[in-house]
């Protein structure tokens, strides 16, 4: 046994390497039978409020991904994305009667401001000290969302209203919204996709494998973290947006500690640093946590049975796992 | 091991075939469906919780449910006093279990949410367990009764009470969610009203669990009164610890603005005596009430039922009542307008009405905690001090914000 | 003076006093989670959960089996102290080759169970607790109970007591050599491994410790380290991780700021300690007392 003496390793969380299964003709097939299936489930039983909890979560799952997987940042404060972002949609759709989609753009612009400041903050550390200071922010985050008035302290914003998408559409009808929320979804995947493998998405990933490196090729290496945090930040806003247009209800369980720890959970148990790793793992744990709801508090121990074994014995994730799997078979 | 796919084909259909044939064809889905949505593990269990669940089945079985041709469900579930949790439930169970009538609903933060998820899907809530006096005001709906009790009737207990012994400067120490903040208004409402100060408020977190730092700001507040606002487990954690750091000794009294038996229980009677609480059910009262509680009691590990429990069993027993005369239950708003047409009687709490506003109304009791000399078997707790006629202990029709009262 | 500010001296020094107590509580488990990074370079997340196990430990004692408290007082951290050991044997250990976010998260999974498992058994809402020592002394400008300046004594003592053992005793000058260099450590015939177990167990028997003394003063609750934990982990990484005179200064200083602050302006008594933490991190990253590695 060895027990490392520096606490704070620049190293990240060791990754699984873009596997082969989502590069290519592979990935692409992948996703077009991902689009099939998920436009078509309602039809077949699928419940469209759950399969929208789902597409939230997912969302929030890839964005936080960006910034584990491709960063190598694992951040413990989320929640004040997701949870500020909520809040501000619900807000302005129910008492400034905002359409709908303004509800959406204004939650993430919020994210995005918020995660400006608290990147340019938590950036300069790194390993355990950036995933503490992100959780302290995040906390602080939460103080304030207790006792600003317009968040409604324990009660939340409720009755959110369904209101117009674009003045036009009506939102009311539960398959409707869940189109609308599955093409928002589908577009920032994309979105994710395409940074990934931009060259931007490039330089996170040497920044990732070995930071002093890159810096001495020349990358202003914190700006680029910076840059990841934002995006991350303002995707997992949008994710927060829609939940509360979805739900019609905006809580402060969506910005405690244990909602952050729940997205990591699922990015985990998906892969992380995959590309489908988050969104298998957002299904699976909201799968799980809908299944067992009656059975109340065993929900937090069988999230918790997840993570140790998952720690133990996969840290690859599922995704990861088959990946590596394909990769030894070809 | 596999079925011919004939075989299952036609055992389905032959299901299908009994299921539809059924005699209560007339009820939506042929089954009329009760859930009870409470708080089944925190700190309002014990006010709510299991023993609601009780209550209701126990309505279903004493009106004949089935000898009458009624083919009734009752179901439970645990909303954890969080409003996400609780419209979840509320939303599956009426889009995917069919579920027609959700009751109790304690915790008025969740008690708004379910208010407008049934009026959204045309189903009914029966409130007994929440508190906020909003349900029949500004967030009334043709969709919700408000039964057993709510802050205004509150108010005109315990809080026009103190006032008469003289506690005319009040400190509040108030849950931070809309019960909290609802019983903090009604009451100060009635302070002021009645001549008296509120000198200072400090809000806690829901649910509490240290009130030291607050009772401490209530301690310098200097106030002769210290209105608690809150309720369960927060109450009884309160007034212990302001045993502990001898608040009551420095002269100011603690009013408990919402205590249930439970809560005396807990708390013991050498802790408790003294203590005056408005409750509109007291199992003690009469022959009807101890009959129900003797049986709540071999039922729930010899616990006495609260009124919130009580007032599960008297509006499961009105509604069945209303659907049965109606012959039909799909549509909510209309079973709540014949509930509120049918005059109410049951054991529990005798005769009474349901108002336009979804109001239950029936007489509620001013009571004062004995001390243990005057209690002569367990769980005789309570002496009558006054009775509060309905119409004067809830609001007035004509101070009311709620839509449906024609002005 | 008092009156000049607006505040009489009950109050001031009545939250001072709350302050103080929290303080105590803080400064016991950041000293615990300190010696576990110290060594292990773990951030035990499980440490709330151990604390409330303690408290429960406490409670069960007390209402199954009759044991007194101050039997409990010493007997319950040596029970979790153990538990903790058998949790390093079977898990954290086969992590140590990992980065150290992999021992973040192993322990926050055990934090969820064991939360989960004791709120399936007992539910959400307090269990009551005797106070062993009922009553107080009226000082004039205050009202102190006696339990609560117990609680000060009793942690004040088992802090130095451990700085002392650590920082001035063969046994901890063993402790501060395998933190830097485990390899020489062990290659002059120490058993680091085990001595890894048992501090890992000594860091959850503080915890557990915190916990017993906190039952009579709080509620038993399944929740009551959930929320602590977080509170903690900033005092630590205030004080600097892995120093131990760190912890006990920050645990009661950040006590007693957090105490004034709910004097002068209560609202902000909830983020005082992250926004310090914000600060520090900042301006000095390894914490006050903390040495950059």
């Amino acid at each position: 046994m060895n027990v490392s003496a520096t606490p704070a390793s620049s190293a990240a969380v060791p990754t699984a390497a873009a596997p082969s299964v989502a590069s290519g003709r592979n990935g692409l097939l992948l996703f077009a039978a991902f689009v099939a299936v998920m436009l078509v489930l309602p039809f077949f039983g699928g419940y469209p409020l759950f399969l929208m909890k789902v597409l939230c979560f997912a969302l929030f799952a890839c964005a936080f991904n960006l910034l584990i997987g491709f960063v190598g940042l694992l951040s413990f404060g989320h929640a004040m994305f997701f949870g500020l972002a909520a809040y501000v949609s619900g807000h302005v759709v129910k008492v400034l009667g905002w359409n709908m989609e303004m509800g959406i753009l204004a939650g993430a612009a919020v994210a995005a401001v918020l995660g400006l400041i608290t990147g340019a903050i938590a950036i300069r550390r790194q390993g355990i000290y950036f995933a503490m200071v992100t959780l302290a922010l995040s906390q602080m985050v939460y103080f304030y969302c207790l006792q600003a008035p317009f968040t409604g302290g324990e009660d939340g914003i409720q009755s959110i209203p369904r209101n117009k998408l674009f003045g036009i559409f009506d939102m009311k009808n539960d398959l409707t919204m869940y189109y609308f929320v599955l093409a928002i979804f589908l577009l920032c995947f994309a979105l994710i996709y395409r940074t990934i493998h931009s060259p931007f998405g490039q330089v996170l990933k040497a920044i990732r494998e070995n930071e002093p490196r890159a810096i001495s090729l020349g990358y202003q290496v914190d700006r680029y973290k910076l840059l990841a945090f934002v995006l991350s930040a303002t995707l997992t806003g949008v994710a927060g947006a829609i939940k509360a247009q979805v739900f019609q209800l905006a809580s402060l369980t969506d910005v405690t500690w244990q909602m952050s720890g729940e997205v990591v959970l699922m990015t985990l148990v998906g892969g992380m640093g995959t590309v489908f790793g988050p969104v298998v793992g957002a299904a699976i744990i909201i799968g799980m946590q809908n299944y067992l709801a009656s059975l109340g508090e065993w929900v937090l121990v069988v999230q918790g049975l997840i993570f140790v074994i998952v720690v133990l014995l996969f840290r690859k994730g599922i995704v990861g796992e088959i990946a590596d799997r394909f990769k030894r078979k070809g | 091991m596999s079925f011919k796919p004939g075989f299952t084909k036609a055992a389905l259909a032959a299901a299908f075939a009994l299921v539809s044939s059924g005699a209560s064809a007339q009820y939506s889905d042929g089954v009329i469906k009760l859930g009870v949505l409470n708080d089944m593990s925190g700190l309002y269990a014990d006010i709510t919780g299991t023993g609601s669940l009780w209550a209701a089945r126990k309505a279903v079985e004493d009106f004949g449910a089935k000898a009458k041709g009624l083919n009734v469900e009752v179901i439970g579930a645990d909303h954890q006093n969080k409003p996400d949790i609780g419209s979840n439930i509320a939303r599956q169970w009426i889009d995917i279990d069919k579920v027609d009538v959700i009751l109790d609903v304690g915790t008025s933060s969740v008690a708004l949410a379910i208010n407008q998820i049934v009026k959204d899907k045309n189903k009914i809530m029966l409130n007994s367990g929440g508190a906020t006096s909003d349900l029949t005001g500004k967030a009334c709906t043709p969709n919700t009764i408000h039964w057993t009790y709510d802050t205004v009737a509150l108010a005109n207990g315990t809080g026009k009470a103190a006032i008469k012994t003289g506690g005319d400067t009040w400190f509040f120490l108030t849950a931070d969610y809309a019960f909290g903040h609802a019983l903090e208004r009604d009451v100060e409402a009635v302070v002021t009203s009645n001549g008296g100060k509120v000198v200072g408020k400090v809000r806690h977190p829901f649910p509490g669990q240290d009130f030291s730092s607050f009772l401490l700001q209530a301690q310098a507040s200097k106030a002769k009164v210290i209105g608690l606002a809150n309720a369960g487990g927060d109450t009884v954690n309160a007034i212990k610890q302001a045993a502990e750091f001898g608040i009551t000794k420095g002269g100011q009294s603690l009013a408990g603005l919402l205590v249930f038996i439970s809560d005396i229980h807990s708390l013991g009677l050498p802790t408790a005596q003294g203590l005056l609480l408005t409750e509109s059910f007291y199992w003690d009262a009469n022959e009807g009430t101890r009959n129900f509680s003797k049986a709540f009691a071999a039922g729930n590990k010899g616990r006495m039922p609260t009124m919130a429990q009580a007032g599960v069993y008297s509006a499961t027993m009105h509604y069945l009542k209303a659907v049965h005369e109606m012959k039909s239950d799909g549509d909510g708003a209309k079973v709540v307008e014949k509930m509120k047409a049918m005059p109410t009687d049951d054991p529990l709490f005798g005769k009474g009405t349901v108002r336009i506003d979804g109001r239950k109304m029936h007489d509620v009791f001013l009571f004062e905690v004995k001390k243990p000399s005057e209690s002569k078997y367990p769980w005789d707790y309570y002496k009558l001090r006054a009775t509060v006629p309905a119409n004067e202990a809830f609001r007035p029709l004509a101070q009311s914000e709620c839509y449906l009262v024609k002005k | 003076m008092f009156e000049l500010l607006g505040i009489p001296p009950q109050a001031f020094f009545g939250q001072l006093l709350l302050g103080l107590i929290n303080g105590a509580f803080y400064a016991l488990l950041s000293l615990g989670l300190a010696v576990i990074f110290g060594l292990l370079n773990v951030i035990n997340f499980t440490h709330g959960a151990q604390y409330m196990m303690g408290a429960f430990g406490a409670w069960m004692l007390l209402n199954w089996l009759g044991v007194p408290f101050w039997v409990s007082l010493v007997v319950v951290p040596i029970l979790v102290g153990i538990f903790g050991m058998v949790l390093e044997r079977l898990f954290l250990k086969k992590l140590y080759h990992l980065d150290h976010l992999y021992g973040l998260l192993l322990t926050f999974g055990m934090a969820l169970i064991i939360e989960g498992l004791y709120r399936r058994q007992f539910g959400s809402s307090g269990q009551p607790f005797e106070n062993p020592i009922p009553g107080g002394i009226n000082l004039g400008f205050m009202f102190l109970p006696y339990y609560r300046a117990f609680i000060i004594a009793a942690s004040l003592v088992v802090c130095l007591a451990t700085w002392y053992m650590i920082e001035r005793t063969k046994l901890g000058s063993y402790l501060r050599a395998a933190t830097e260099r485990p390899d020489l450590v062990q290659a002059m015939g120490i058993n680091v491994p085990r001595m890894v177990t048992l501090t890992y167990g000594f860091g959850v028997g503080l915890a557990a410790l915190g916990g017993v003394l906190a039952a009579p003063a709080y509620q038993v609750n399944p929740t009551m380290g959930a929320n602590l934990i977080i509170v903690v982990f900033a005092v630590v990484v205030i004080g600097g991780m892995g120093s131990i005179l760190g912890s006990i200064l920050t645990g009661f200083g950040l006590g007693i700021i957090e105490g004034l602050t709910k004097v002068f302006y209560p609202q902000g008594s909830a983020i005082v300690i992250f926004v310090i933490m914000a600060i520090v991190l900042m301006i000095k990253p390894a914490g006050l007392f903390g040495k950059q590695k």
